[in-house]
Parts: C-alpha cells; structure tokens; sequence
C-alpha cells in the first residue's frame, strides 16, 4: 500500500523545508565531519573526570568556541549558550542566507533543552561551600545564565535577532521539538526563518551522571569507545554527551525564491505523551506517536528507508523502543533502522537534532549508517533492517523518520524527505 | 597595601572581567567605562571580586567610587591598608 504524501498537496507557504544545518558533536563540528565519522565508525566517547563523581565517560565537544564569541562573552555565558551560538552562526553560514540583509525580527529561535541551569547552580554552590556558605559570595551572573530562555537568549544577543527567541523543555525529546516548534511558527507566520533544533551543556553538571549511575543507567566498559551499546546484550547504560544542532527552516516559497540547497522537506511530525511513568518509557505511546507521524505525513511504514532510533543503552528501554517500532515497521522490508548515541552517547536536548542531522546526509550518500558496539545482538532489540556494525548502502533513500523519546513520557517523531 | 599593590590587585580583576581588553593603555584618571567595554554586571563582578579575595564589603552607594582606576584606589587604600 503506498499513499500519497500529504505535504505536497500544501501550498509552498505551508510547506517547511531544512536549508542549513550548524552543529557540534564529540565526533565532528560540521556535518561533513560528523558524517565522515559516522561512516567510518568513529566514535565520540572519551574518559571524562567530573567533581564528586569521579572518573566516567563523556561526549565532549571540542569546536572552537572563539570562532563566534570574545573571550567576555564566553565569560558572562553559558556552555549552553556558546553551543547555541556556534551552531546558529554554522547554520547560517551553511544555508547561504545573505544574514546583513535578512530582517532580524522575522528570525525566530527554538531551542530544545533537557535541563538548563543545574551547571551553574553545582558551581555556585561549590563556590560558595568555601565562603562557609555565605550567600553573599553567591554571582550575580546566576541568574541570567539559569534563566530557561538562557540558550536561545545568548543566540538572539549574539545574532542580533529581534524576533521571539525561548527554549523547548522537553526532556530528551527535545531537539526533535525545537525542529517541531520552528516549523509551527514558520506556518502561522509567527516569523520567516526558524533557527531551530537542540542543545545540551549536560556534561557539565555532575547531578547527571550521579542520578544515572544512582538509578543504575550509567554506562561502564573497559574502553570508552565501546561503552555506548545500545541493543548489546551486556548494554549497561547512558554515556551522557554534550552537543548541538541548529537547523535553518524556511518555508518553501522563501526557500525556492532565493534558489536555496534544500537538505529535505519536513513532511510529518508527532508528539504525545506516555502518562505511565517518571523513566519507564511506554511503547503503546511510543507506537502510538510513530504511527501519528506517519498519518500526517500521509505515508505507510513500507515507505520509510531509515528510522534513526532513540535507544540509549539501557536495559528496559532500548527493549522498549524496539518493541514499539516492530509492531509498526513489521510489514516493511525496506526499512533500515540505526542508532547514532552508540557513536556519541546521548547528548541529551540536542540528540534528536543531531540523529536526525547524522542521517540526512544519506539523500546525499545513499548510506545508511550502522549501530556500532553490538557483539551480540539482545534477541529483545531484534529488528528486521537492523544495520549493525556495518554502514550499509540504502537504493534511492527519500524518507528519514527520526525517533527522539524523554523522562516522564514525552514522546517525538519527525520524518523528513528528500527534496 | 600600598596604593601601587592595591593598583596591581585592581589591575589582575579586571584582566578576568574584560579579557579582550588592552589593559596597557589604561589611563587611572579616566573612567572605566570611557574606555573599556563594561556594563554594570562587571562592575558587580569588581565588587564581588574584592569581597572574595580581600574580605571587603563595599557598600552600594559607593558603587560610584569604583568609576575609573584613580577613584577605585583612592577608594580602597583605606581599606586596604592593612591587608
């Protein structure tokens, strides 16, 4: 059964194109390096040492931060916001816009966080533990850097963009939904081009990696390289990541008038929400979001080449999500499915931003990337087009559906085509 | 502390709080602000600084003493005179 896609019976001012993608990852600072290490199964974890938690693994990013910022900046700031900044700035460069003539207060700013504000609250209170305490030691930059809207904030301060400018809390939902909110606001005309997409400051804050290895679901190995495993049989846990990816959506009408490089055409979206749990994921909803995405794109699961999973490298729910996408994807032989956190770990408000960035390439290469780290294959995870190991070639792919799931159920898909 | 130290201490918190700043050119008798790219959230940072590192407690409304580097010591050297 194939079905007609929904997106192309809209008016090209309804229609919601990617045409600039900037982005940081423990592997790469632009999508040709990101992409090159995907293919060529490099991963991005290192030993990472962060105070009260001691020796752990990490995704650290390593792009040049001076690149966008003055050393000022860079001090009043956040990492959050440097994140932000550097990928907005990429976004643009790679989108071609002529940015000194776009109208600034059209530009809207959408970035998803998972949590913003822990890192410099840890500072502030171990900065003052050696004042016994004394809130009169306590900065007054708190404030301004823990404020939600910080991220997006530093991007508009930075740019000079005067239009609407706030975060997506959406746990690790929340790259997906950053991409969602910019496509939204670019239909109800709220603005003319959306930077949108995810960022996550997470390694800095050792509240993380504690409450993950508190809960069990923090990921140990002999070699840093292999300790993200999602669907491995001896998987253990998250490698918490930072990182960032900063999208340019236009409408299609805008996009075409100025002869943009269109990446792909954000054809259907969903989110829903589990209400079953504070951490366990539910695969009814998760199912249930998928196959919502797939209505409003007007497509059928036989039609869509790679499904970039959410998997982390838990136990329960790595078993979970692949519980949900057979019940979906079981009559398609088409479909590849991978996973990219076992190249960076989880970088928490910018993974669905950045899964989604990894795969688009393949409208370029024709390739599908694997799911490195699995030895063995957990029977639980199986999928029929699971790529492991291995980057396999996938004949004219035109649909990428990217999952993207967080704590306390929030569940979001995205599908893009290939324009 | 001599006026001259007291410079010297003023000197290194400012290399924090303006990093991009030529601080070699700095002219004592005129203000911060003429010359140096500063708002008030650095000038909090100065009077945060010397809390931390010398234990000084200045209170708002001298906030204005803190203007330019020849004010800023004139300022200080009473009360840090003894440090």
């Amino acid at each position: 059964m194939v079905a007609t896609t929904s997106s192309s019976h809209l008016p090209d001012n309804q229609r919601i194109v990617l045409t600039g993608i900037g982005l940081t990852a423990p592997n790469g600072d632009s999508l040709g390096e990101f992409r090159e290490s995907l293919l060529n199964g490099r991963s991005g974890v290192s030993e990472y040492e962060i105070r009260y938690v001691g020796k752990t693994f990490a995704g650290i990013c390593r792009f040049d931060e001076r690149r966008y910022q003055a050393r000022r900046d860079l001090r009043r700031g956040t990492r959050a916001g440097s994140v932000g900044v550097y990928c907005s700035n990429e976004a643009i460069r790679d989108s071609g816009l002529d940015w000194p003539n776009i109208d600034k207060s059209r530009v809207g700013i959408y970035l998803g966080v998972t949590e913003h504000g822990n890192v410099e609250t840890e500072n502030e209170i171990f900065e003052i533990k050696g004042y016994d305490y004394d809130t009169s030691f306590w900065s007054h930059h708190h404030n301004p850097r823990t404020v939600a809207n910080n991220p997006a904030g530093e991007v508009a301060l930075n740019m000079g963009i005067t239009g609407p400018h706030y975060t997506i809390g959406a746990a690790c939902a929340a790259g997906n939904a950053g991409l969602i909110q910019g496509a939204q606001m670019l239909r109800l005309n709220e603005c003319d081009l959306a930077l949108c997409g995810g960022v996550s400051e997470s390694i800095r804050t050792f509240g993380i990696f504690a409450s993950f290895r508190s809960q069990g679901a923090l990921a140990e190995h002999t070699d840093p390289t292999r300790a993200s495993r999602p669907f491995d049989m001896d998987r253990n846990g998250i490698v918490v990541s930072e990182g960032g990816c900063v999208y340019t959506l236009e409408r299609l009408d805008d996009a075409r008038r100025r002869g943009a490089r269109i990446y792909g055409e954000l054809v259907g979206y969903a989110m829903n929400t589990d209400a079953t749990d504070f951490v366990l994921p539910n695969p009814d909803r998760q199912a249930e979001c998928v196959q919502l995405a797939l209505k409003r794109a007007g497509l059928v699961p036989e039609q869509i080449d790679i499904v970039s999973t959410h998997a982390t490298g838990t136990t329960s729910g790595d078993s979970q999500e692949c519980q949900a996408l057979r019940r979906v994807f079981s009559s398609s032989d088409r479909t590849c499915f991978n996973n990219t956190k076992s190249f960076i770990g989880h970088s928490m408000g910018a993974a669905g931003a950045l899964e989604l960035a990894g795969n688009l390439a393949t409208f370029q290469d024709g390739v599908c990337h694997a799911t490195i780290n699995v030895d063995q294959l957990d029977p639980e995870c199986e999928l029929k087009g699971l790529v492991l190991n291995e980057a396999r070639e996938v004949k004219s792919p035109t649909y990428v559906l990217n999952n993207s799931f967080g704590m306390l159920g929030i569940n979001s898909v995205v599908i893009v085509k290939r324009f | 502390m001599t006026p001259a130290e007291i410079r010297g201490q003023v000197l290194d918190i400012l290399e924090n709080i303006a990093p991009d700043e030529d601080l070699d050119s700095l002219q004592d008798d005129v203000s911060f602000r003429e010359q140096l790219e500063m708002d008030s959230m650095d000038f909090l940072d100065i009077v945060m600084e010397l809390r931390k590192r010398h234990r000084i407690q200045i209170p708002e409304e001298d906030y204005g003493q803190l203007a330019s580097m020849a004010s800023t010591v004139e300022y200080l050297t009473p009360l840090m005179k003894d440090i």
